[in-house]
């Protein structure tokens, strides 16, 4: 199979001895697309745009918040799908949500208009790789790629078959956790990013409590790249200001570029 | 495929009944499940494991559970009434059974540390009592209105030892305290086992939580063989998540002439309703709306104010083995003075929903021998009771 334009951006930027940087917003929050584009402009290579659940299990207080805020103001899956049906962004955009949301619009639609909206990706934290076989045939069939995550649980094995199924890059939980701001980067981090590494040329991305940008530098040196999320969306959440979370991706930015 | 085949069996490595269970969680704890299931198959075939469950129940939860046949109760309803007295277990509902299997599987896995959530704060007072039993630490995670209209339970978990944790997101109420159980176990999966309180959640949970529950059925199907010579014609029981309804269910599941009805709350008739959707671990049923989100169930009741169900009991009302009816909150408050007056006997709000669909279907239950699992008993309802009778 080709690499799609997500894996294919990332490889790229790899190639060219460059970490990946993917800022993660949460959709419907105030401001929120307005800071897709400040993060782009920032420099991200991908945004993840969560699209807010009722229950993100996988996510602690902050983006929680987020969650919550975003559907009391009326956010929906279409609304979301809709306002970046109607924008236009010059790097891959992955989609990030729980799996219920796929599930009941419907694979196939929930694909489809995805990627008619201009996303490349799509994450789903609650889809596990033996679960996902509708969904990655659903998916591919419209050309949008499955990020899949590997955590420091996962075995050599299990982390074998994450890698061969997952599109784009893996995500590799950094740490035992939730989502959320955390000072120090956990041990695990290295364990998991060098395990995956050993086994796969797709890109590897560290993602969970990479909060600031020497956290992030220190993931980047065992990883291909990083997921920022939480310490984004307190900025928005805080501040209200796209421009703010920009200037927060535009630290992370230039932080890896200069190690 | 026999029905037999069907009903109440091993779900298998994939942990499917029908189209429904699975196991949809967070990657990092796949293997955690995994580990949970092997152990689960390991022990459960394991006669010294079973000896030492049976024992504990026996000479601890002080099982067998009577059967009671209801004199005054049925000349009322007009229909031959049984319970299944669950509440007279140690801690006051049938959670017990499934949590002692449950610490004991902890304990042989090497995990120090349990987790659970609660509703009603049985599962909760449960679990507790087994860590102090156990020696294991514990951590239990109930909604913000919960611990308020349950707060004996409250007080009942912290005396056990345990750290009570409130659920402030959302509809602060069971579901919520899901959540915050499982975000604790993603962040602690090495040393804690998650003691997950019913029928659901990702597999190997439905099942093995059913198999824990089994003893409920297996004691009622010989106790009315003994008692009155025959199988009942019906046998009741409330659902929440479903667990105690699995239970004794699974007594009678294979005996074709055994109907089977399970009871919800008219505000969280998630079976009744049948749309499937994915929470907390697995396909099921669930309460949600046009666009996927989880809706608050509402319930007088604590215990069965969930959104979602066991993937089981959607399998058995997607088959039409067992059937699926609601009532409300006033129904539930009669049935609950009912009983009470008529028996001697205070049931827990949960169970009184089985009561209060007898008591409505009495007309069409006419010298029909039913049996009811009487889940738990009131003690824990009463003051929330109190002022619902003032009102
Ligand atoms: C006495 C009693 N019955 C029933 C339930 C509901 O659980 P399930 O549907 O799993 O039996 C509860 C839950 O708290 C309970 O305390």
């Amino acid at each position: 199979m080709t690499a799609g334009v997500l894996e294919a951006t990332l490889q790229a930027k790899i190639a060219d001895s460059k970490k990946c940087l993917l800022p993660y917003i949460t959709a419907g929050c105030d401001g929120w697309l307005e800071a897709v584009y400040a993060a782009a402009e920032a420099g991200a290579d991908a945004v993840e745009v969560g699209l807010p659940f009722s229950d993100p299990v996988m996510d602690g207080p902050i983006i929680q918040q987020a969650s919550d805020l975003a559907l009391s103001q009326g956010t929906t899956p279409e609304s979301i799908i809709a306002a970046i049906g109607n924008s236009h962004f010059e790097i891959p955009l992955v989609a990030m949500t729980y799996y219920n949301i796929a599930f009941h619009m419907g694979h196939e639609r929930f694909a489809s208009s995805l990627k008619a909206a201009g996303f490349s990706a799509a994450i789903l934290a609650d889809l596990p790789v033996g679960e996902a076989e509708l969904w990655i045939n659903a998916a591919g069939e419209v050309k949008l790629e499955t990020v899949f995550l590997a955590a420091p649980t996962s075995s050599p094995k299990r982390c074998q078959l994450i890698a061969e199924k997952s599109q784009g890059f893996i995500y590799a939980v950094g740490l035992l956790g939730v989502t959320g701001e955390r000072e120090k980067l956990a041990a695990s981090t290295a364990v998991i990013a060098q395990r995956l590494k050993n086994i796969t040329d797709k890109p590897v991305l560290v993602g969970v409590g990479i909060s600031t940008p020497a956290n992030a530098v220190k993931a980047a040196a065992v990883s291909d790249g990083v997921v920022v999320g939480s310490a984004l969306v307190r900025i928005l959440l805080e501040t209200k200001s796209p421009e703010a979370v920009g200037e927060a991706v535009k630290r992370f930015r230039v932080a890896l570029d200069n190690v | 495929m026999s029905e037999a085949a069907v009903l109440q069996n091993d779900p298998g490595s994939t942990g499917r009944f029908g189209q429904f269970g699975g196991c949809y969680i967070p990657e990092t704890l796949v293997p955690a499940c995994q580990e949970l299931e092997s152990a689960f198959r390991a022990a459960w075939s394991d006669p010294a494991f079973r000896d030492e469950l049976d024992g504990l129940l026996s000479s601890y939860a002080g099982r067998p559970s009577p059967l009671t046949h209801c004199q005054r109760l049925s000349e009322d309803i007009g229909a031959e009434i049984y319970l299944k007295r669950e509440d007279l277990n140690h801690t006051g509902s049938h959670k017990i059974n499934n949590v002692l299997g449950q610490a004991l599987l902890a304990r042989r896995m090497g995990k120090t540390r349990l987790v659970a959530e609660t509703g009603a704060g049985q599962h909760g007072v449960a679990t507790a009592t087994a860590a102090a039993l156990f020696g294991l630490e514990c951590e239990v995670y109930m909604g913000e209105v919960d611990m308020e209209r349950q707060a004996l339970n409250v007080f009942r978990m912290r005396l056990l030892g345990a750290v009570v944790r409130p659920a402030t997101t959302g509809s602060r109420t069971l579901k919520d305290a899901v959540n915050e159980a499982l975000r604790d176990w993603v962040a602690t999966v090495e040393t804690t086992h998650y003691c997950l309180g019913s029928v659901m959640g990702p597999h190997p949970y439905p099942w093995m939580v059913r198999e824990f529950h089994r003893v409920i059925g297996s004691e009622a199907r010989q106790q009315c063989l003994d008692l009155f010579g025959a199988l009942p014609d019906l046998v009741v029981a409330c659902v929440g998540g479903g667990s105690n309804a699995a239970g004794i269910f699974s007594g009678f599941a294979t005996d074709p002439q055994v109907d089977l009805v399970g009871v919800e709350p008219e505000g969280a008739a998630t079976v009744v309703r049948r749309v499937p959707g994915v929470l907390h671990g697995s396909m099921s049923y669930l309460l949600q709306d046009e666009h996927g989100q989880v809706l608050e169930a509402e319930s007088i009741s604590a215990g069965l104010d969930y959104p979602g169900v066991g993937p089981e009991h959607a399998h058995l009302a997607s088959i039409g083995r067992a059937k699926y009816f609601s009532v409300n909150d006033q129904e539930v408050a009669d049935a609950f003075a009912l009983l009470s007056r008529t028996e001697g006997i205070v049931p827990a709000l949960e169970p009184a929903h089985a009561l209060a669909w007898v008591s409505k279907q009495r007309h069409d239950l006419a010298g029909r021998k039913v049996l009811i699992n009487l889940s738990g008993r009131g003690d824990k309802d009463a003051d929330q009771m109190m002022k619902y009778f003032a009102q």
